[in-house]
């Protein structure tokens, strides 16, 4: 191309480059850079190399570290699990719909565009022991099993807290497998029809074969969601993972050592650093393995 | 034959009854809650305690008053506005322009700022919050809303640059070519030729971009203390510390920071369902 060009190069690219190194990469590179200095509150200290790292894995760290570390995994492997086969079932209730599609589309999809703190919030009001409306409803029924410190009792807050985020998400995999199955060319479809294939052999050999390009996305956004869990704890569990520390997640323990204490001694700026590039290479590494190893099923498919 | 192909009917309306019969639960699932918190917004607290599933008895308007009045929900709500309607414009605007020298020019560093961009899309900003803390705080740039708009605008600018380089490689070149031959010169270019092709995606690079930043809680938790410059999502969030005992009023809050998407998204919805699944469908 022309050198007259040179100069708007130069004036589309830079504004949009700026921003992104000033916010985005520099403050990457320097979280890296953090996690090997001695913090004094906000102070930098000396470096420390990855004192940090061996530190979060002793006491009194470790405990709570790894206690979230498979909290983010119980959070990843439910929310996976429910939320693919519930979104490919209302996916493959509104493809066959003959009318009112995008109706039905339109509400599946409703809670995906509401924010988690309204939805958090919400919910930590519905599940309220004494006066929310699930209890009530357990009373006024009689159903026992319904009538639950749902938020209260370790070991059960987090799949609560898992079912919340499953009512707010749910609608984001249907859209998504749905989106793939408008895009499966319906002569197959039909072929296998006329072949005296049954439903649900249509949908096993033809329909969720073609969906794996859809499969990865969400299984990679899931995964990448589930390690980052942050608002969901913070609004219900607070900072410190109620009840006993059971909903503490590795996004929360990192809040929780920087920002989310008001007493600025056990401030921990070195920890949470180390915190914050784990989960940023855990979820990296996660993310592209993920991709790769499943993009490579599909050509095989 | 016609045995064969009645009982696959038959099967059809028992699994389509079924599919349906989900869909429907779904719906009540959705629409249940927050006609809940709705129908409770216009209950007084001590009412919700003794009877929480009763119906209002009409419109009483009073816990809305409160939360207007006394819990800044309008102070929230505009900055919540400010914010996001900034921070988007920037992506939009930047992002178009990255977007389209890289699809149309020829220059050494092309690719290199093409994977640059697609790098970033990996950064998660949350995960830098530390860093961002004192470079904002450095900058002066703490606990003001022009400190959010530009680490928003920062943080969605790689996937505007990668929708907008994508979609604008797929179109014509003759077409600014034509305008170039006619004598306009690169801006004209960009401004007549370009920016009319590129209005559909722009709508959904605005939605992706805007609605996880208006619903965002994390950076302004962090970043803003005075209440005055606080977004509606964090907003909410004070306003329960304050009157957690009063749930009417509570109720009446979550609605009123619900109400704006909600509205907008039955307008919207299939542009919304577009804009937000943009990347993980195609089309």
């Amino acid at each position: 191309m022309t050198t007259y060009q040179r100069p708007w190069i130069f004036i589309f690219v830079t504004p949009a480059l700026l921003l992104t190194i000033a916010f985005t990469l520099v403050p990457a590179l320097t979280l890296l850079s953090y996690s090997l200095f001695s913090w004094q509150s906000f102070k930098r200290g000396e470096f420390v190399g990855i004192e940090n790292f061996t530190r979060l894995m002793q006491f009194p760290f470790r405990e709570d570290f790894l206690g979230a570390f498979q909290n983010n995994v119980l959070v990843f492997l439910t929310l996976f699990l429910v939320q693919t086969s519930l979104g490919l079932l209302l996916a493959l209730a509104i493809y066959r719909l003959k009318r009112g599609k995008k109706f039905f589309q339109a509400i599946v999809f409703l809670p995906v565009i509401l924010s988690l703190i309204i939805v958090a919030f919400m919910w930590k009001l519905f599940l309220d022991p004494l006066f929310g409306p699930i209890s009530a409803i357990a009373v006024e029924f009689n159903l026992a099993w319904l009538n639950q410190p749902w938020l209260g009792q370790p070991g059960l807050a987090l799949f609560t807290l898992i079912f919340i985020g499953l009512w707010r998400w749910v609608g984001f995999p249907a859209i998504v497998f749905l989106a793939g199955m408008n895009s499966i060319n319906e002569e197959f479809i039909e072929a296998a029809r006329i072949d005296g294939a049954s439903e649900f052999q249509i949908f096993r050999k033809v329909i969720f074969p073609l969906l794996a390009p859809s499969f990865t996305i969400v299984a990679i956004l899931t995964f990448i969601g589930a390690f980052e869990w942050f608002e969901l704890p913070y609004v219900i569990g607070g900072v410190t993972g109620q009840p006993g520390g059971s909903t503490t997640t590795m996004a929360l323990l990192f809040y929780r050592l920087a920002f989310g204490t008001v007493d600025s001694a056990t401030v921990d700026v070195g920890l949470s650093s180390a915190i914050g590039v784990i989960l940023f290479v855990f979820v990296g590494i996660g993310a592209a393995l993920g991709s790769y190893y499943l993009r490579k099923r599909e050509v095989q498919q | 034959m016609k045995t064969a192909s009645y009982s696959s009917e038959k099967n059809n309306l028992f699994l389509d009854g079924f599919l349906k019969f989900a869909l429907v639960l779904n719906a009540l699932g959705v629409f249940v809650p927050l006609l809940f918190m709705i129908n409770s917004s216009f209950r007084n607290g001590a009412d919700i305690y003794t009877t929480p599933l009763a119906l209002a008895q009409g419109f009483d308007l009073t816990n809305y008053r409160l939360v207007l009045t006394e819990g800044k929900f309008l102070q929230y709500l505009s900055n919540s506005i400010l914010v996001t309607a900034f921070s988007t414009l920037i992506v939009l605007i930047c992002g178009a322009g990255a977007g389209y020298a890289l699809a149309r020019y020829q220059f050494r560093f092309n690719t290199t700022l093409y994977l640059f961009f697609l790098a970033g899309l990996l950064i998660p900003a949350k995960l830098a919050l530390v860093p961002l803390f004192i470079q904002l705080k450095n900058m002066g740039l703490l606990d003001s809303r022009l400190g959010l708009i530009l680490v928003y605008a920062a943080g969605a600018m790689p996937a505007a640059v990668f929708i907008y380089t994508g979609f604008i490689r797929a179109l014509p070149a003759d077409l600014d070519n034509a305008a170039r031959i006619d004598g306009a010169s690169e801006l004209q270019v960009f401004r007549k030729v370009m920016l009319p092709l590129i209005f559909p995606v722009t709508g959904i690079v605005g939605i992706y971009t805007a609605i996880p930043i208006w619903n965002d809680f994390l950076l302004p938790l962090v970043f803003i203390r005075d209440t005055s410059k606080m977004t509606i999502m964090q907003g909410i969030s004070v306003f329960f510390g304050e009157y957690g005992a009063n749930w009417g009023a509570l109720f009446a809050g979550l609605t009123l920071a619900a109400l704006p998407l909600i509205v907008l998204y039955i307008i919207l919805s299939s542009q919304f369902i577009k804009g937000m699944t943009a990347g993980a469908t195609k089309g």
